[in-house]
């Protein structure tokens, strides 16, 4: 989707500030609302490509004024809302009023290591073969879905090179909406800064993305 | 802004943090009360990413790969079996890739679109990582942003910005500091910095760690 989650070259957001010696966390309810948000994905059944589009998926103006775990925890509340696990009243109240629904697993704290150790790889086996091979020249679509996509705006309809084949990774373009894993080789597209910010850019700027081949073709 | 709207402002901003802790804390009452999360685990989650997983990982990789020439080359080559050879693996660092920093190019890497970050060998971003002016301008201006950090390369340096649009995480391995022949792996490690890893700054030299 088109909002305000795609920032590559957005004007106005002001200069980068650092902050020195900087905490993990800035208050204790970050710590929690990290911790449920990755807890949950297990009971919740939800994947990363989901949760993604979760975050995204709110008006531009509470996007840009919330803060990173205050959009973490927005997220997080609908996913659990929208599957029914819990609800508006219960929220209010502070105290579950229902019966659980039944889930598939819950974190355990025995598991927490396993778990995180082991992460999510989104390699995924293939029997077609890649499209494009390093040193191609490709398009990038010009492609505006209202659901989740990771083909940043800036680069659209933009000319690269592809530097590397990585290998067939589960497309999040599917992956977001439910529609299944449908792995798709990814590439890394280099383009040049010129050709995405005019001819005024700075000529020693390379940027890359890491590309779907659904969101290329061949110039 | 006149003194009596500064008040004002802080106690909204205020109000609003108080709403979110209760808010937070009353799902996590739920949750629990249902089953869905055991606190336990939620503290061990925090735990890990506040002691244990953070840039001193990232910093080991970086400095092993200064010290010894076989894994800088099998980190340059598959950076996640390589990384994993120390331990550290695992979740948002499924798939790394090592970009190696020379004189004529400089890496640097972004999320565009939301925070991607290699976890397992830097630990949680920084705040100014997922913020908007870093991940607007780094795309179109990495110069000024290099600049806002306090670092100034070259005219005709190269910069190479990765933007982490998939599940591929990166790490920059930064040019190893002068004057530093004959170092330990650990003394090495205390020249990297979080940022020179991300490529927003540049590794300590000697003279600063005296």
């Amino acid at each position: 989707m088109n909002g305000a989650q795609d920032m590559g070259g957005k004007h106005g957001f002001g200069p980068v500030h650092p902050e020195p010696n900087e905490p993990v966390f800035h208050a204790e309810w970050e710590k929690r609302a990290f911790a449920l948000t990755l807890a949950m994905g297990m009971p919740g059944g939800w994947n990363i490509d989901m949760s993604r589009f979760a975050r995204e998926n709110r008006p531009p103006t509470e996007y840009l004024s919330m803060s990173y775990y205050q959009i973490w925890y927005a997220a997080l509340e609908h996913m659990i809302k929208e599957r029914g696990l819990v609800s508006d009243d219960e929220v209010a109240a502070g105290h579950s009023l229902r019966p659980p629904k039944p889930v598939k697993r819950v974190l355990s704290p025995a598991d927490v290591a396993k778990t995180l150790h082991r992460g999510g790889p989104t390699d995924r086996e293939t029997n077609t073969k890649a499209q494009f091979k390093p040193g191609d020249r490709v398009r990038t679509k010009n492609i505006n879905p209202l659901t989740h996509t990771r083909l940043p705006a800036y680069v659209r309809g933009h000319v690269g090179t592809i530097e590397r084949v990585i290998g067939c990774h589960v497309f999040p373009d599917s992956n977001a909406t439910g529609a299944g894993e449908n792995p798709q080789w990814l590439y890394t597209v280099r383009f040049d800064g010129r050709e995405l910010w005019g001819a005024d850019a700075d000529p020693t700027t390379k940027v890359s993305i890491d590309a779907w081949e659904p969101y290329l073709e061949s110039t | 802004m006149s003194e009596h709207d500064h008040e004002h402002h802080h106690d909204h901003d205020h109000s609003e943090l108080s709403e979110t802790q209760v808010r937070v804390r009353a799902l996590e009452t739920v949750l629990t009360e249902k089953g869905y999360v055991d606190p336990v685990a939620l503290d061990l989650l925090i735990e890990t990413y506040e002691k244990k997983v953070g840039p001193r990982n990232g910093a080991r990789v970086v400095a092993k790969a200064w010290a010894d020439p076989a894994y800088r080359a099998r980190l340059l080559k598959d950076a996640t079996p390589a990384i994993a050879e120390i331990g550290y693996a695992g979740r948002q660092g499924e798939h790394i890739v090592a970009l190696e920093n020379t004189p004529k190019l400089h890496n640097m890497v972004v999320c565009t679109l939301c925070s991607c970050y290699p976890w397992p060998v830097l630990g949680l971003p920084p705040v100014w990582y997922k913020s908007a002016p870093y991940r607007s301008r780094a795309v179109a201006d990495p110069r000024g942003v290099l600049a806002d950090f306090g670092v100034s390369l070259p005219k005709d340096t190269e910069i190479r910005i990765w933007d982490s649009t998939a599940e591929i995480r990166y790490l920059v391995l930064p040019m190893r500091p002068a004057d530093t022949e004959g170092w330990s792996e650990e003394k090495l490690a205390e020249l990297v910095t979080r940022d020179s890893m991300i490529g927003t700054g540049l590794p300590r030299s000697p003279k600063d760690l005296k």
